[in-house]
């Protein structure tokens, strides 16, 4: 359900890589559904800046939304480098904007340090962790937990 | 081999639901008067297969009272009991019973443990009513009750032969065995001698025979129902011993229901041969089964997979036509598209089908509730029903029938007057209520008829007055007096019932037929009737749409919500300080409801005179709903919002455009509350300056 659980046993664990405002983040490769150029989007009244709407995706209408807004970065571009990255959460298929997707890299447990506390600041509390590998270090984040603090209603967990 | 069993509990209930409807239709044709061998039959076989069933699940309780009721049957079916009033009374409430029973069953739920007892006391006593009547097999049977006290060991010689294709059905013999032992004390030998030699076997099919001496006083019935599931796929030789022997009066011997000769009896014969020869009852319902157009059941998840492929070849279709459309020299193209669009609509059609069912599904129900309701109430009713073959959308289907319920329950109670009171006013005694469906354009139309008083217009006006919904001098229309019915605890009745009169009930109705997409309307006559047409939609999977469009954002408005479209000009537009905008649409003031203000969009129009005003409806309230320009009507395929996002007030869905784009779909009753919601912040925000 959730890769990026840990788990025992499993030490080895494959992240998709992608640029936010200089910064590299990273998400487990299992959430990952596909990875896209950017398209116009259908605004949804009364949603958040952060929401920019939906798109068609085959048919199903997926919500689109932009983590440099949702996270409070001061520009949000659209060039050609702007991707999508088509994410399953729980049973939900939902896609955020990024700057550019870096790489797929494989991270053993040791080399994911878990995330400082951050004092009572829920805003945090989708990063599970730092992982480093080649002197560079990742924000590891959990789907799940980010969009349910994005706001998406509570994500519905398979049983 | 075992098997695990509790893959099939689904289909047991759910067939088992399906049957009680079958059975409860039968009774009450058999209420109506109608004594056919074959409506005995289909009820018998009903009883039969839901005991055969609930035993082999082990559903105790479920087997112990359908056994009772089943006993009650075959003396139906024997000829030797006749059809009265009180006995399809009680086989109704059986059928209620049982069908409660097996719910209870399916949801783990307790049991009414009380009513089947008292239930299954008052088909005893029917049993035993028919005691002096009934001939020599219920006699036996009490004579060895009667013996069992004695010390004498009593029991069963049985000799059982299965079917040599007995395995490959799904069924154990081993299971058969087993649940025998728990009737007493068993001794069971292996009857070798039909097995081949090595060089023949069939592993797969069953060539051993067993002979058994079950001990105690048991009752034939009891014996054979442990072999139920697999009779007519075994040969089954039962023989008493000890004291009971003498009272009953032959051995009996021959396959459980068929009267096969004695012949066939003796094993003699591989019991690959007798097979065949046994023509039981169950094999028989189970020809006619498969004889009845076949068909297959099927998730509806699957059906609605399969839905939704086809409605993304339809969009994709429409994409490569309009790529097509501007090329040129390329009639070839363009024609096979043209092809390709005619395909794919029917296709999308027969898909659609697949998920309809007739509305006798729903009808099915009536006939016992108005007779039951009218014998509670006094009132004589005769009930038609017209259309039943109309198909329409499963959904539909099932959210339909709770408002019709009601409808009709209504028509009982307030609509038809009693006998008496119809005599003197010239009708005759029984009142007529009369179900209707039909296609019309692109919808299904139900209608409920009765023949009774009418709505009471006057009353209906006061009531609305003392509630404060009408005021003191306003005169309505005929129709706005009806509508008023449909009203929040809205109810005219003085005296409330169980049946109706709480006022809960028509708000419902209309809630719940406008949450399909559908429309409710009243027609009455005093002293004639009322009646009721319910307009619904095919299906809750595509909807007809008009686009509209603002700024660079296109939306689809449910037709059902239109009204009409017209351009507003400036002299009937009041722009009052405290009620925010209206425009006079004859003799009405309706608000505005600036789209692209409730949505935060830039439009290309503010000035009323260039864009559009629909006049939308909802709740039997209307606004004028201005957009930039209206588009083309199509159907489109509604996408729910909640799958990946969340649902959105004022927003039904979204769909695909031609183009690949997502349009949303609004929802006239959400936008209205919204742009409500905003008007009174407004409101209270000006106040406060």
């Amino acid at each position: 359900m959730n890769a990026l659980a840990p788990e025992h046993g499993a030490d080895a664990q494959q992240f998709l890589t992608f640029k936010l405002a200089g910064e590299e983040y990273g998400v487990g490769i299992l959430s990952v559904q596909e990875i896209r150029g950017w398209s116009a989007v259908t605004a949804i009244p009364h949603s958040p800046a952060w929401l920019l709407g939906v798109i068609n995706l085959r048919g199903a209408v997926v919500p689109i939304i932009d983590l440099r807004i949702k996270f409070d970065f001061a520009k949000a571009e659209y060039n050609e480098f702007t991707v999508v990255i088509i994410l399953n959460v729980g049973a939900r298929v939902v896609g955020i904007v990024v700057d550019g997707v870096s790489d797929v890299i494989t991270l053993a447990a040791e080399q994911i340090r878990p995330a400082p506390s951050l004092g009572n600041n829920a805003g945090t509390s989708h990063i599970i962790g730092f992982g480093t590998l080649d002197d560079r270090m990742r924000i590891l984040m959990d789907v799940e937990r980010l969009m349910a603090s994005a706001d998406l209603g509570s994500i519905k967990s398979i049983q | 081999m075992t098997l695990d069993l509790a893959q099939f509990h689904d289909t047991f209930f759910e067939e088992s639901f399906e049957a009680l409807d079958q059975m409860e239709a039968a009774l009450l044709k058999l209420s109506a008067g109608a004594v056919d061998s074959e409506l005995i039959n289909t009820i018998f076989r009903v009883a039969h297969s839901i005991k055969g069933g609930s035993a082999t699940f082990g559903f105790g309780d479920v087997a112990a009272f359908t056994h009772t009721l089943e006993t009650l049957l075959d003396e139906l079916r024997a000829g030797k009991r006749q059809v009265s009033p009180p006995l399809v009374d009680v086989l109704l409430r059986s059928s209620d019973l049982m069908r409660d029973m097996l719910d209870a069953t399916k949801h783990k739920r307790a049991l009414d443990k009380e009513r089947v007892k008292a239930l299954h006391g008052e088909i005893e006593a029917f049993l035993k009513s028919a005691a002096a009547k009934s001939v020599a097999a219920p006699a036996a049977a009490t004579a060895a009750q009667a013996l069992s006290g004695t010390s004498e060991r009593t029991g069963w010689r049985i000799h059982f032969v299965p079917g040599s294709k007995l395995l490959r059905n799904g069924n154990d013999p081993l299971r058969i065995l087993r649940e025998l032992q728990t009737l007493g004390p068993c001794v069971i030998r292996v009857d070798a001698r039909y097995v081949p030699p090595l060089a023949d076997l069939d592993a797969e099919e069953c060539r051993l025979a067993w002979n058994a001496e079950l001990s105690g006083d048991i009752h034939e019935d009891q014996v054979r129902a442990v072999f139920d599931w697999v009779e007519g796929e075994c040969e089954l030789l039962l023989e008493r011993f000890g004291a009971a022997a003498a009272a009953a009066p032959a051995p009996v011997a021959a396959p459980a229901v068929a009267p096969a000769p004695p012949a066939a009896a003796v094993p003699t014969a591989i019991p690959a041969a007798i097979a065949p020869a046994a023509s039981t009852a169950a094999e028989a319902s189970r020809a006619t089964n498969a004889g009845e157009g076949g068909s297959i059941r099927v998730s509806i998840e699957k059906i609605d997979e399969l839905l939704n492929s086809v409605g993304e070849l339809v969009i994709t279709q429409s994409v490569l036509s309009q790529l097509a459309a501007p090329l040129e020299g390329a009639e070839e193209l363009r024609s096979a598209l043209g092809q390709l669009e005619r395909h794919m609509r029917a296709l999308q059609e027969s898909v659609m089908r697949v998920r309809m069912l007739p509305i006798s599904f729903v009808f099915n129900r009536f006939p016992r509730l108005v007779r039951d309701l009218g014998q509670r109430l006094g009132k004589k009713i005769e009930l038609t029903m017209i259309g039943d073959q109309t198909e329409l959308d499963k959904t539909v289907l099932e959210k339909i029938g709770d408002p019709l319920v009601h409808l009709v329950r209504n028509s009982i109670d307030h609509g038809i007057e009693s006998p008496e009171a119809r005599v003197a006013a010239g009708k005759s005694a029984h009142g007529t209520i009369e179900l209707n469906a039909y296609h019309k354009g692109g919808n299904v139309v139900v209608e409920v008829k009765d023949d009774g008083g009418g709505l009471k217009r006057d009353k209906i006006l006061a009531k609305a007055r003392e509630r404060g919904l009408v005021g003191p001098d306003e005169e309505l229309s005929e129709e706005r007096i009806y509508n008023l019915i449909f009203a929040p605890g809205f109810s005219t009745a003085d005296v409330v019932s169980d049946v109706s009169g709480r006022g809960v009930g028509m708000d419902v109705v209309k809630r719940n037929i406008n949450e399909l997409g559908g429309h409710v309307q009243i027609h009455s006559t005093p002293g004639k009737g009322s009646m009721v047409r319910i307009r619904l939609p095919l299906t809750l999977a595509i909807l007809d749409g008009q686009l509209a469009r603002v700024g660079n954002e296109v939306y689809v408005v449910p037709i059902v919500s239109i009204v009409e479209t017209m351009q507003v000009r400036k002299e009937l537009v009041n722009s009052i300080a405290s009620k925010g905008e209206v425009f006079r649409l004859r003799d009405e003031y309706l608000p505005i409801v600036r789209l692209y203000d409730l949505f935060g969009i830039q439009p290309d129009h503010t000035e009323l005179l260039d864009g559009l005003m629909m006049i939308v409806e909802a709740d039997g309230k209307r606004v004028g709903l201005f957009v930039d320009e209206l588009m083309s009507q199509q159907q489109v395929v509604i996408k729910s919002l909640e799958t990946n996002f969340r649902p959105v007030t004022g927003l039904a869905g979204a769909t695909m455009l031609g183009d690949g784009r997502v349009a949303l779909i609004l929802d006239i009753p959400g936008v209205i509350t919204r742009f409500q919601t905003k008007e009174s912040r407004r409101e209270s925000a000006q106040r406060a300056a």
